[in-house]
């Protein structure tokens, strides 16, 4: 029982990590049909910039997790440094090209990572400094918890901003026609540009969550991280954003679950069966709409 | 400008056949100056490096030209490649595990190693082409990571493949003299396919697969044709791989790897394979020789991917395909006559 | 219609609902051999899709239709149009990369039969066949006025030359029931007369019968011998061009509403 409690707990928390990168590759995906490879290692940039700063916020006697705050600003400032010198030029010439610019930006920013900060992982200091509570015999570590209140927290923050906001809604609006969102005066690239802001800066809090849980970064952390949170994306239906909560929470548990009570070894395959199998029965994701192509 | 004239159309099948037998008579004589300078040692001590560099190259050649078989004639991107690879280097490397005392002569064991490396990667392809093929695009080559990455978790655990640990003392039977000629038949097969009604058919889906279906092409057959092709081909490569390494390990094959397949197919040109051929043996060797750069080597890579995106998106050599007949016809002061697309032939090594 | 023989063609309340939405019902129509049909109606009135049912695009959710009696309910686009229903489309659809002659040579391909074996290792098998097809596909290039273009790449054509493109790929098909959707579209009037001529050769001198969607109601009068006209997914009218140019609910459904631009 103890352990069913503490799996559960650790499926939320590494679902909430998911969910919060999910949520930069749904905004990006929902406004320009591009799944950015390199919002995986955006979570990168953030893990060493706390790295680098939380030993600067103890020394000058501040908490340590407002480090994050520095971490968002430069994870912004680099997205949108991707986005206008890589995505930008190519974003008429198809789909394709943008896919391969996105992976490109990747291999960029992990094989930069490594010729900067060489190629050994970096311990990162502890963060938050939280005791754990024991419930019903399971030892809860309390920063989980608070892991997963800052998740739903910015989820729903987000979606207010989307829906209730003049810039939200012209989020919304470049998707579904750009020439028609330019007449009606929306700066198009600026929309982009201002969304792979958020997305970014929401890469560098799910940096200080991994962080606080897996307190170690490493080169080529994001990848793989960025991978599964692409699949809960999409499990949730991609471009919808409270089916990024959604579907990262639902891969956090199952990982947790497989991990704990089925196979140890085979908790990534099934991760990876989830999307081949969501992808196959219903492209859409759990809350997405089908659309079809016309002849 | 040309003028549609029967007889001239129908001349072209015999000059085909003589451009075959030159691009063959080429290759011969490329690998003779290969040989020669192996042989004679003139390189000195180095002479095994380079050969290891060549042995290298010559595999990498079939993995970027197989996988633009995908890329630029089929128009979908994988991104799990080196998943392939995977299951044509352990399922080959097992093979000779177990009839490693068996007395047969290396060369033939060696043949069977590329056999069942690439009949096992091929099946796998048919295994993960069905359900795969059916979404296209950026969907498409994310599923393609994710079954190359359950290919890897399952030979982490599996206990035949070494169990996450390394798999080593596998036989060396590669050798650069067997595998360059195993690369030229590999992409001498790929070009036949291309240039056939084959390749013409799998274009055709490329350019719009709602009309392919419309002039009778059973679309989803040929694509899956095309997938498990291309991927019997990355088996021999990862046969070949194992059995030059003699070491290998399932992290090797990762999402890394397959990409720096792809980035290689792209630069070198999509739908071109004389630049899969030159851009793989190019962007293979280029780093050996320079060691001290390694590190910057994928820096270098994905710089010049953006660069070519922007500028080239079809890559250094486009859609070009290099002509040894065209050259000659050139030198001799011919005018080339004639239309460009049907007759273009391809040299495998230059 | 002929009573006697078997109809080319035979659709019986062919019917397609999206999502609730009636886009065709109770669609029904008879076309003999050789026979020009044409299929017209306003903006929206799911006159392609129509084409669409009759080419396996879309599975119809009532009815069925037959092609020389031959149940063709079921089958996909590719099995139709091996079965002998061809098409083209009103937004051309072109392997735009690749040259006319390779377009029509692709659709050549499902009557080709040498194999793997045969592609790899150049067998004579190939080089005839090869052979035979170029000479066939430069053929269907010349029916369509083509033949000095075969070595374009598509895309690179003009308009009118890509529309006949497409009618040479159909062709090579070998279909028995050709669907044209709206060829005539965005054409002048030289280019227009120019494809009338080539309609009436392919009908004379391949013995197919011809389905026509067409906007331009004069093009229709003068060239069909049939007529049916459909109007929010349902036949209103149906009889030779003199009849239709006097229906009532003909002249109603072009005149009396003004129609959304918005074709289905």
């Amino acid at each position: 029982m103890s352990l069913f409690i503490q799996s559960i707990v650790n499926g939320l928390n590494q679902g909430a990590i998911y969910a919060l990168i999910a949520l930069g590759y749904t905004m990006v995906y929902g406004i320009i049909r591009m799944i950015n490879f390199a919002h995986g290692d955006f979570i990168m940039v953030g893990a060493y910039t706390l790295f680098y700063t939380i030993p600067l916020m103890i020394s000058a006697g501040m908490p340590a997790w407002l480090a994050v705050i520095i971490a968002i600003v430069i994870c912004s400032v680099i997205g949108v440094m991707v986005e206008v010198i890589a995505y930008r030029p190519v974003r008429r010439s198809g789909s394709m090209s943008a896919l391969i610019t996105a992976l490109a930006m990747s291999v960029f920013l992990e094989n930069l990572a490594m010729v900067l900060f060489g190629a050994n992982p970096k311990s990162v200091p502890a963060i938050f400094n939280l005791p754990a509570v024991e419930i019903l015999g399971a030892k809860l570590q309390l920063k989980y918890l608070l892991t997963l209140g800052i998740g739903i927290l910015i989820m729903v923050g987000l979606q207010l901003f989307v829906k209730f906001t003049k810039l939200g809604k012209a989020m919304r609006a470049v998707p579904q026609d750009k020439q028609a969102a330019t007449l009606v005066g929306i700066k198009v690239n600026k929309i982009i540009t201002t969304t792979f802001a958020i997305g970014s800066g929401l890469a560098a809090v799910a940096a200080l969550m991994y962080c606080s849980t897996y307190p170690r970064c490493t080169t080529d952390m994001g990848s793989m991280m960025g991978l599964k949170a692409f699949i809960a994306a999409v499990l949730g239906g991609i471009g919808v954003i409270p089916g990024a909560m959604i579907g990262g929470l639902i891969v956090g548990l199952v990982e947790i679950f497989v991990k704990v009570y089925i196979a140890p070894g085979w908790y990534e395959a099934i991760t990876y069966s989830i999307l081949i199998i969501v992808l196959l029965i219903k492209p859409s994701g759990i809350l997405g709409k089908n659309v079809g192509e016309k002849v | 400008m040309f003028k549609c004239g029967r007889s001239n159309r129908m001349k072209k099948i015999e000059s085909k056949k003589v451009a075959y037998l030159l691009n063959f008579i080429a290759i011969c004589i490329f690998f003779g100056i290969l040989m020669i300078l192996f042989k004679k040692e003139v390189f000195g001590s180095r002479t095994s490096y380079f050969q290891g560099i060549c042995t290298t190259a010559c595999y990498t050649i079939i993995m970027v030209a197989s996988l633009n078989l995908l890329t630029g004639f089929m128009g979908e991107f994988s991104l799990g490649h080196a998943g392939f690879m995977s299951v044509g280097a352990f399922s080959s490397a097992i093979l000779t595990n177990y009839l490693a005392e068996s007395g047969i002569p290396s060369f033939v064991l060696f043949l069977m190693c590329l056999l069942v490396g690439g009949i096992a990667a091929g099946i796998t392809g048919i295994a993960v082409g069905v359900p795969a093929l059916r979404l296209r695009g950026d969907y498409l080559c994310i599923v393609t990571v994710a079954f190359a990455e359950i290919i890897r978790v399952a030979f982490c655990n599996f206990k035949i493949t070494g169990g996450g640990k390394t798999m080593s003392g596998i036989t060396r039977l590669s050798n650069f003299y067997w595998v360059f000629w195993v690369m030229v038949i590999c992409v001498t097969i790929m070009y036949m396919y291309v240039r056939s009604r084959y390749g013409r058919t799998v274009m055709a889906i490329r350019e719009d697969y709602i009309a392919a279906s419309a002039s009778g092409i059973n679309v989803t057959y040929y694509k899956v044709l095309t997938f498990t092709i291309s991927a019997f081909f990355a088996g021999i490569a990862g046969a070949i791989y194992a059995h030059y390494m003699t070491a290998i390990i399932p992290t090797n094959f990762n999402f890394n790897y397959s990409a720096e397949f792809l980035t290689e197919v792209i630069i070198g040109g999509t739908g071109s394979l004389t630049g899969s051929v030159i851009g793989a043996a190019f962007l293979s060797a280029l780093p050996e020789l320079m060691r001290q750069f390694s590190n910057y080597r994928m820096l270098a890579y994905s710089i010049v991917l953006v660069l070519v995106m922007i500028f080239k998106p079809s890559g250094i050599f486009g859609t070009y395909e290099f002509s040894l007949v065209r050259v000659i016809n050139r030198l001799l002061g011919k005018s080339t006559t004639g239309s460009t697309a049907s007759k273009k032939t391809v040299q495998e090594v230059e | 219609m002929g009573a006697a023989t078997e109809p080319v063609l035979k659709a019986v309340h062919l019917g397609i609902s999206f999502g609730g939405l009636k886009a065709v019902s109770d669609f029904s129509i008879e076309i003999g051999e050789s026979e020009l049909f044409g299929l017209i109606g306003p903006n929206g009135a799911g006159k392609t899709t129509v084409f669409n049912l009759l080419t396996g695009v879309y599975q119809p959710t009532e009815g069925g239709f037959y092609l020389n009696g031959e149940k063709m309910n079921g089958k996909k686009t590719h099995q139709v149009v091996e079965a002998g229903i061809a098409r083209t489309f009103q937004n051309i659809r072109l392997f735009k990369k690749m040259t006319a002659l390779e377009n029509v040579k692709v659709a050549m391909n499902m009557k080709m039969k040498y194999n793997l074996v045969d592609a790899i290792f150049r067998t004579p098998t190939y080089w005839a066949e090869e052979k035979a097809v170029e000479e066939k596909a430069l053929e269907l290039l010349k029916v369509v006025h083509l033949e000095d273009k075969a070595d374009t790449v598509a895309e690179n054509l003009p308009y009118g030359q890509q529309r006949r493109l497409e009618i040479a790929r159909a062709l090579a098909t070998h279909m028995k029931l050709l669907l044209l959707d709206e060829p005539a579209a965005g054409m002048n009037p030289t280019e227009t007369a120019e494809l009338l001529d080539i309609i009436s050769v392919i009908r004379n001198h391949f013995k197919i019968s011809v389905l026509l969607i067409e906007h331009d109601m004069s093009l229709v009068m003068k060239i069909c011998e049939k007529i049916q006209v459909i109007d929010y997914g349902e036949t209103i009218a149906f009889g030779t061009p003199e009849e239709i140019a006097n229906h009532p609910r003909v002249i109603e459904a072009y005149l009396g509403k003004d129609e959304e631009e918005n074709e289905c």
